[in-house]
């Protein structure tokens, strides 16, 4: 199962979408969105994709985990809008016969996810707005983008 | 690309998709462009660059996808090819 939502997320459905019969191990992982970045307050983030490649290197990050793991079952959320303090951002779940590869398995995808799936976030706080790893001269701020 | 005139070569007919930063810069999140044929996502983000001046500070961290693949920049865009600059990705949550 793999989406990009306008609404919330669902960690309920993603664990439901990867129980099987011989899976002893699942492990749901959700990405919430902090009040603090960097050492900024943030008030809400907006997350925008290029939604067509986004769902098919969601595929593909899917594939490269279930290559690479015993993987029985894996489901992505990923949200698009705009999200407050708190909000599901991101929820990965990925079942295995043993926890081991599960645990594994579930890092890779949220690694690759963030270096291979086309979506922006935009926050907004404490000295204006600015894209996240976009160029300084659109923050409003001395703002480094750093790293998540 | 600037050394024969575009009337005397084909051209192409490709859409260009802008998204966060290059959509606000440009004011656009899709635009239709009649490039020289033999013109490249590099020469595309230069003319838009022309028009745009401030997407100059954001040529270095841009790469380029044609058709939902990233290629390399330089590649030779074909007749109905979708193109678009992808700034850095920052998708997931803070971490």
């Amino acid at each position: 199962m793999i989406e990009l939502l306008d609404g919330d997320l669902s960690p309920d459905r993603c664990l439901a979408a990867v129980r099987t019969a011989g899976a002893g191990g699942a492990v749901l992982f959700v990405g919430s969105v902090r009040d603090f970045s960097d050492g900024r307050h943030v008030t809400r983030l907006e997350y925008e994709a290029y939604e067509p490649m986004a769902l098919e290197k969601l595929q593909q990050v899917a594939c490269e985990t279930t290559d690479r793991w015993p993987v029985l079952g894996m489901a992505i959320q990923h949200r698009v809008g705009t999200l407050d303090i708190g909000d599901d951002a991101v929820i990965i779940a990925v079942s295995c016969p043993h926890r081991a590869a599960a645990f594994e398995a579930c890092r890779y995808a949220i690694d690759r996810l963030k270096e291979i799936v086309p979506i922006w976030k935009k926050e907004f706080g404490e000295g204006g707005e600015s894209w996240v790893g976009g160029p300084e001269t659109l923050t409003t701020t001395n703002h480094d983008p750093g790293k998540d | 690309m600037t050394s024969i005139p575009s009337e005397s070569r084909q051209q192409v007919r490709v859409v260009l998709l802008l998204f966060a930063a290059y959509r606000e810069i440009a004011g656009a999140s899709r635009l239709e462009l009649a490039v020289p044929e033999g013109s490249s996502p590099l020469d595309v983000f230069a003319t838009l660059e022309t028009r745009h001046p401030r997407l100059a500070a954001m040529r270095g961290s841009t790469t380029f996808a044609v058709n939902r693949e990233i290629v390399t920049p330089t590649t030779p865009l074909r007749e109905g090819d979708e193109v678009a600059f992808l700034q850095p990705m920052s998708g997931g949550s803070h971490d």
